[in-house]
């Protein structure tokens, strides 16, 4: 038995995955890295991204790939909303305290996995793919749909990773980042930059569960293992990195991937919430960062 | 022995001999709710020792109240010991775990210190999953009827009794109260509230405040622990749902609605939500959207609860 198709097929499944982590995981670290803040409920709009597109599929008319380039950009547009509130009506109110935030969105993760149940049930729903094209490799033939996941996420991380280095915006939140108060000083407006900044890491969660839909399901728990994922991306690459998320995030959604072929899924779970844990004790700039300021 | 704060130690009393009496006031039906609240205010208080007087916010303490399920649980179910026996593994469980885990977990703190709780209770979870062969997994264990009543220094007890099962559950409950008065209300609860108001000055002063937070953390473990072992034995059931992350954040809710760093507080806040759940659940299955609701309220508008208002208020001994 040849080797080099399982190994290419376990390759591409890990680029795929971790395409979508990467999306995910840059919104959680983005929202702690600018805010200090850590989004409990980053999951649930990871899963409300996933709905949406269920949701298109079923409203919108036409061949699958009209609903799914509406849902491309519904799904960002509301959940960024629902995020911009929920600073608006909460963060903003408990000034960012770190571990207020904390305790609030673990209630906005149960008020919206709730909500989700009651209006849509608790059944995995399938979508479908906006196109069929597979892929022929000499020894099994490959959705094309992924090949487009993988682009699509690249494409909008080199975007967001341009704005954040050569556009006046990503200009406004590494100052805000670096320092708060010495930003306000310089006249930037602070708190839009939080609410800004919040607003967009729901965004990228949500484009993720777009994404994801036509190969997984929506599921109103599904939110549960992207954001144990994105806290090993975020804790592992440095908390606030943005490279240190980008490295982490391909180095485990491809051993992921690896893993769980070779592990159960049970047995994985384990070992990366003992990664993040042991991550925080031991080397909290996590694994690739330097010691921070 | 002098005691401190005698208006809180008579309130203390006065409450003792209430929740006496209240047996013979309630149904049956809610002699039985008033027996997990108060099993469920002793891990509450366990978890305010951490919380509200060391001011550490812990997201993991299911892992210590399933240490108490599962230490009672297995050695009662596999190795057939009598249940004071049983109990007592339950509580030696979480007091290693907790003694173990806080050794880790206190070299973080806030946001890091939460994640790395949480994290370990969700491996401590999912473990229990992974040896389901062992452990019943989702599905549970049921305690064989030989575990289901014991007899000490001559006193027969029946577990599948109500009246035996409250005043059981309210002798544990008046131990660890008057345990935690003694603990809380002297010299040492005056080093825990130290580090919680100024870490950084209470080190200055000379005292090792990674051992005090370590002694918070496993007297707070142990506790959860006491509770979690007497919930197991007392109705004769073990099962993975006891160390999931909802139970952590019940003793969080319990304890921010009672009133954090109160010692009456969790009382309250469990006995509020219990038959405040009690009663949602013949309403709708979703009680969790009011957990989520409850959450952010507290922390927007209420976040020194119930009697911690009092206290903030009128009544500066209630603490």
């Amino acid at each position: 038995m040849d080797i080099v198709p399982y190994l290419l097929l376990a390759t591409l499944e890990g680029l795929v995955q971790a395409s979508v982590l990467m999306l995910t995981a840059l919104g959680l670290s983005l929202v702690f890295g600018v805010m200090r803040v850590v989004n409990v409920s980053h999951g649930e709009f990871f899963m409300l991204g996933a709905v949406a597109a269920w949701v298109c599929a079923n409203l919108i008319p036409g061949p699958p790939y009209v609903p799914f380039i509406a849902a491309l950009l519904i799904a960002p547009v509301f959940v960024g909303a629902l995020a911009w509130a929920a600073d608006w009506a909460i963060l903003k109110r408990i000034n960012y305290n770190p571990e207020a935030t904390i305790v609030s969105t673990i209630g906005l993760m149960y008020i919206i996995q709730q909500m989700t149940l009651i209006t849509f049930g608790p059944d995995a729903q399938a979508v479908d793919a906006p196109f069929y094209y597979t892929v022929r490799f000499p020894w099994f033939g490959y959705s094309g749909y992924k090949f487009f996941i993988i682009a699509v996420a690249f494409v909008l991380v080199g975007g967001l990773l341009y704005l954040l280095r050569h556009s006046k915006v990503g200009l406004f939140m590494r100052a805000t980042q670096f320092d708060k108060e010495t930003a306000q000083n310089f006249g930037i407006p602070v708190t839009k930059v939080y609410s800004g900044v919040f607003a967009v890491g729901a965004m990228l969660a949500a484009i993720g569960g777009v994404l994801v839909v036509p190969s997984q399901q929506a599921h109103y728990l599904m939110g549960h293992d992207p954001l144990l994922l994105s806290f090993v991306v975020v804790i592992v690459g440095g908390l606030g990195s943005i490279p240190g998320t980008i490295a982490a995030a391909i180095l485990i959604g491809m051993s992921d991937g690896l893993l769980s072929v070779f592990f159960s899924p049970t047995l994985a779970k384990i070992f990366s919430t003992l990664l993040v844990a042991l991550v925080l004790v031991f080397r909290p700039q996590g694994l690739f960062g330097k010691a921070g300021r | 022995m002098s005691i401190h704060n005698k208006k809180l130690f008579l309130l203390c009393l006065a409450t003792l001999a209430g929740l006496f009496v209240l047996q013979f006031l309630l149904s049956d039906y809610l002699v039985l709710a008033f027996t997990r609240i108060l099993i469920l205010a002793v891990f509450a208080m366990g978890y305010n020792v951490l919380m509200g007087y060391t001011g550490l916010v812990s997201l993991g303490h299911a892992m210590f109240f399933g240490a108490g399920v599962y230490g009672a649980g297995l050695s009662s179910y596999y190795l057939g010991v009598s249940l004071p026996v049983a109990f007592l593994a339950g509580i030696l469980a979480a007091i290693v775990l907790s003694f173990l885990i806080g050794l880790l977990a206190l070299r973080t703190q806030t946001v890091s210190f939460m994640i790395v709780t949480l994290m370990f209770s969700q491996a401590a979870f999912l473990l229990i999953l992974y040896f389901s062969e062992f452990t019943g997994g989702d599905q549970g264990l049921t305690l064989p009827t030989s575990a289901r009543s014991f007899s000490l220094f001559g006193l027969e007890v029946d577990m599948t009794s109500d009246v035996a099962r409250y005043n059981l559950a309210l002798t544990v409950f008046g131990v660890v109260l008057l345990g935690l008065f003694a603990f809380t209300q002297g010299p040492v609860g005056r080093l825990l509230v130290a580090v919680r108001e100024n870490e950084d000055r209470t080190r200055m002063l000379g005292f090792d405040t990674y051992a005090i937070k370590l002694l918070a953390f496993t007297v707070s473990g142990g506790i959860s622990g006491v509770a979690g072992a007497l919930y197991g034995l007392m109705f004769g059931y073990i099962g993975s749902a006891f160390a999931e992350f909802k139970i952590s954040i019940e003793a969080l809710l319990f304890t921010l609605v009672g009133g954090p760093g109160t010692l009456l507080g969790p009382l309250v806040g469990t006995g509020l939500m219990t038959l405040l759940f009690d009663r949602l659940s013949g309403v709708t299955t979703a009680y969790l959207i009011v957990i989520g609701a409850l959450l952010i309220v507290v922390t927007l508008w209420f976040p020194t609860g119930i009697l911690g208002t009092l206290r903030d208020r009128w009544l500066p001994w209630l603490k």
